[in-house]
């Protein structure tokens, strides 16, 4: 007996309610632009420039015995946050104090953080900074820069290999669902208020990446079959493509789940916000698929006429149209 | 049909032994450091019984490569430094006053007094009373200009030589700032890296980052801030006088003497005059230049006060070899030919200009030539990484336990034969790592557990491919073999695009993220290996030796 997760020959209609998907979709990017500019990210120090110091003591964190001590040295904006992880033994109390980069600093003061480190020594003995990170603003502001060039290239270098590989429409279609997927990402870590560092923009190109590889399956396959049924119109060959390479879909966003699941329990708190954003772009990555890119090619029309030997079908790599 | 040439099946199966030979140290990883700091320690220091012991510890005839462990992962402190180059303008262009002084002197007659003026930081500015004679000052000042010599070759001189009504503006040259930021940074560069070096720890990282920009990770350091110590403090440079040279460590060097060993020239040794003649406080500059004969050589000059000492020592001591010592290490002991009144002098041996270059940045090494301003800095204490560490392996372990039985449930037998081919890929994704020395950070332990996940994908397309011809092709055989042929394209096409995007974060990543897109782009290669290889040829000898009737996907 096998582990099936779509049973075998399905016929789904993908397209009947395709408007109502793409309404959906577009209110949630909708949404997702909202929150952005009435919330803004909740940017890390990588992206803002500031102080990160990671404590660990044995006795409990309170968080206002924290504020208070480092209050006194008027620091500008201070956050004090507690981190709670499964894998933490008993006696491992964590908690992460964010300190504003100082006004007229370049770079970065060892001042300031020997001043914090004794202020909250103070208070709480038996504490230990296990990490202490800083990022002037100078570099913060190339860093954020750079991330954006990069999403873009990725983005773009994207759409110029299926335009090559495919038609058009396709790198249209594909490129439209990778955008997608990127601003609903940045819009539930604006919503969620989740740190936002630059090992999220490596997800998002991960998500990116992901999200395509689900896309050119698809895409292949209905490449395959606009040249094995040449009468059927295209929405009826859309949604035979998109039924066949259903189980792979599945099976493969189930075992990516899977082990990005396992990461995202039992990897420690330090790489959460990354996976998080891994395994929400692997979900709407996958939807974004169906209902965004091939919806998108639905819209646009293709080509029919594939003026190749139908010979070859099944190896069309060996005859890129470039 | 189902056919793999016999050449093809040993390339396979050489790849993946090799792979996984090479990835193989990691599974003893203590041992193998061990083993490996052990033989870089004799072979700095020689042999000692301890040592050997601790070499013997892994055999040597074995692959030693291990992956490294970025800074989230074994703690330690993580700098980026930018350099104030322009710093070093100011500073050469008060120490050219006195030069500009000394020539127009004698002129006073007709050019009138001369004043220095205040000026920007990058402009000298004097003033001469009489500027109808201007031409003559400019002619005289622009006498001090030198061409520029880099390793392209001479261009272009050095100053700038303009008139603004009555003042005298002297700045350096386009190509000499540019020669002057190159140099800068490599001598802050050789600066931070000898010092460091000085401390002993592991491979410490210390990279130039753009123009003017230096990164510096050293694992298993406290802080960060003890890291800018270890930088900031001054190493000594001293010109001291040669008693004698020889090979004896141990020799009895006299009063007031000391021995020290030689930079270059292994077990030679220099028996000097301990007080220095001038230090390296009083030097302003030195850089590579070529000697009258058009050989190689390196110009220095000192402040004022050095430019005296230096004067009276080298009238008093002509024919005799004076010894450059920095860090208690001879760099040479050039003879002294004549009388140097200026402060500036020429050091020439048988330099090639890569050698002139580089003693020029290690004449300069005593002090760093211009402020370093951190821009950001980092530590993580060594429990974090351990914890870390410790967290990506279970989180492995249970992705990678958690899909093999997932796969074995959905696929059968096809299961575990792309079971196999992720446990080979995971050990070639070691393999590689260990091989090119990557650095293992923790967004690339993600990176493998992501790989983990995804490489299944292109044996799942097969095997629903598979699974698909079977409804209509003519037999197993038939449908195994369209299943990997109608797959290639899709398989090839989803990891070239995820291929590109990795490649992207490389380029334009870094740190920890240029970890997770070395993980994330091996892991495709890897992938797209063993799916399209080593499963094909387990499939197929499976095939051969059972030739079912039918099959169950």
């Amino acid at each position: 007996m096998r582990l099936r997760l779509v049973k075998q020959g399905t016929n789904f209609d993908f397209f009947s309610r395709w408007k109502l998907w793409f309404g959906i979709s577009a209110f949630l990017m909708a949404l997702s632009f909202v929150s952005f500019f009435l919330q803004g990210l909740n940017y890390g120090i990588d992206f803002r420039g500031g102080t990160t110091i990671r404590t660990e003591s044995a006795q409990p964190v309170d968080v206002g015995l924290y504020r208070d001590a480092i209050g006194v040295l008027g620091l500008g904006d201070v956050t004090i946050s507690e981190v709670f992880d499964p894998t933490f033994g008993p006696e491992q109390n964590v908690a992460m104090v964010r300190i504003q980069a100082q006004e007229g600093e370049e770079a970065v003061s060892t001042a300031v953080i020997q001043q914090v480190e004794a202020a909250l020594g103070e208070v709480v003995p038996d504490i230990q900074f296990v990490s202490v990170e800083s990022v002037g603003p100078k570099v913060s502001g190339e860093l954020i820069q750079t991330a954006a060039i990069a999403v873009v290239l990725a983005i773009g270098a994207v759409l110029i290999y299926i335009w090559l590989r495919f038609e058009w429409q396709f790198a249209l279609g594909a490129v439209a669902a990778l955008v997608h997927d990127v601003i609903l990402t940045i819009g539930i870590f604006s919503e969620l208020q989740i740190k936002f560092d630059l090992a999220i923009i490596a997800a998002l190109l991960t998500i990116v990446g992901y999200s395509l590889n689900d896309t050119v399956v698809v895409f292949d396959r209905v490449r395959e079959n606009l040249i094995k049924y040449k009468k059927k119109d295209l929405k009826e060959v859309l949604n035979i493509s998109i039924n066949e390479t259903l189980s792979r879909t599945f099976m493969t966003s189930a075992t990516t789940l899977l082990a990005l699941i396992a990461l995202f329990v039992l990897g420690g708190d330090v790489i959460r916000g990354f996976v998080f954003a891994m395994i929400w772009g692997v979900i709407v990555g996958t939807y974004s698929s169906i209902f965004v890119a091939s919806a998108i090619l639905l819209w646009l029309g293709v080509k029919r006429d594939w003026s190749k030997p139908t010979d070859t079908t099944g190896n069309q790599f060996s005859n890129v149209d470039a | 049909m189902l056919q793999i040439d016999l050449w093809k099946r040993l390339l396979i199966w050489t790849t993946v032994a090799v792979g996984l030979i090479l990835a193989m140290p990691n599974t003893f990883y203590p041992r193998v450091e061990q083993h490996n700091d052990a033989v870089a320690a004799m072979e700095l220091q020689g042999e000692t019984p301890e040592l050997l012991e601790q070499a013997a510890g892994w055999p040597s005839f074995l692959p030693s490569g291990l992956v490294n462990l970025g800074l989230d992962l074994r703690g330690g402190a993580h700098l980026l430094a930018e350099v104030q180059v322009d710093d070093v303008y100011a500073a050469r262009l008060e120490a050219l006053w006195p030069e500009v002084r000394d020539i127009l002197r004698p002129e006073r007659a007709t050019i009138g007094t001369i004043r220095l003026q205040p000026s920007a930081a990058d402009e000298l500015r004097v003033r001469i009373s009489q500027p109808e004679n201007m031409a003559r000052a400019l002619e005289l000042v622009r006498r001090l200009a030198q061409p520029v010599v880099s390793l392209t070759g001479a261009l272009s001189n050095d100053l700038e030589v303009s008139a603004d009504g009555s003042d005298i503006v002297v700045r350096l040259s386009e190509a000499e700032q540019i020669a002057t930021d190159e140099r800068t940074m490599l001598q802050s560069l050789e600066i931070i890296r000898r010092r460091i070096d000085e401390v002993g720890t592991r491979e410490p990282t210390i990279q130039r980052q753009g123009s003017e920009r230096i990164l510096i990770q050293v694992p298993g350091i406290g802080s960060a801030a003890e890291l800018k110590e270890i930088i900031g403090t001054t190493a000594q440079l001293t010109f001291q006088p040669v008693i004698g040279r020889g090979t004896d460590q141990n020799a009895s060097p006299g009063v007031g003497n000391e021995i020290l060993p030689s930079l270059d020239e292994g077990g030679i040794f220099y028996t000097l005059e301990q007080a220095p003649v001038v230090t390296g406080e009083e030097l302003v500059d030195a850089q590579p230049a070529f000697d009258q004969n058009g050989r190689p050589a390196v110009n220095f000059r000192f402040n004022p006060t050095g430019a005296r000492k230096f004067g009276d020592y080298t009238a008093a001591n002509i024919g005799n070899p004076f010894a450059i010592v920095l860090d208690d290490e001879v760099i040479s002991a050039p003879t002294i030919q004549s009388h140097i009144p200026g402060g500036s002098g020429i050091i020439t041996g048988n330099f090639s200009v890569e050698e002139s270059t580089q003693l020029a940045v290690l004449l300069r090494a005593g002090a760093l030539p211009a402020g370093l301003e951190f821009l950001e800095e980092r530590t993580i204490g060594p429990e974090l990484g351990q914890d870390s560490i410790e967290a990506g392996r279970i989180a492995t372990i249970i992705a990678f336990v958690a899909v093999l039985v997932f796969m074995g449930l959905s696929y059968g037998l096809f299961g575990i034969f792309a079971n196999v081919a992720l446990i080979v890929n995971i050990g070639l994704i070691f393999g590689l790592l260990s091989l090119i020395g990557a650095t293992l950070t923790l967004p690339g332990i993600a990176g493998i557990v992501l790989t983990v996940g995804m490489a299944v994908d292109a044996n799942v397309l097969i095997f629903e491919r598979i699974r698909e011809e079977l409804k209509t092709a003519k037999g197993p055989a038939r449908a195994i073999e369209l299943g990997y042929e109608k797959a290639l394209s899709a398989i090839l096409d989803a990891n070239i695009t995820t291929f590109i995007t990795a490649v992207i974060l490389f380029v334009m990543g870094s740190g920890p993220v240029r970890g997770f897109a070395i993980t994330l782009g091996l892991g495709i290669l890897t992938s797209v290996f063993t799916a399209i290889f080593v499963t094909r040829l387990l499939i197929i000898m499976w095939f051969e030796r059972r030739r079912p009737k039918t099959i169950e996907v």
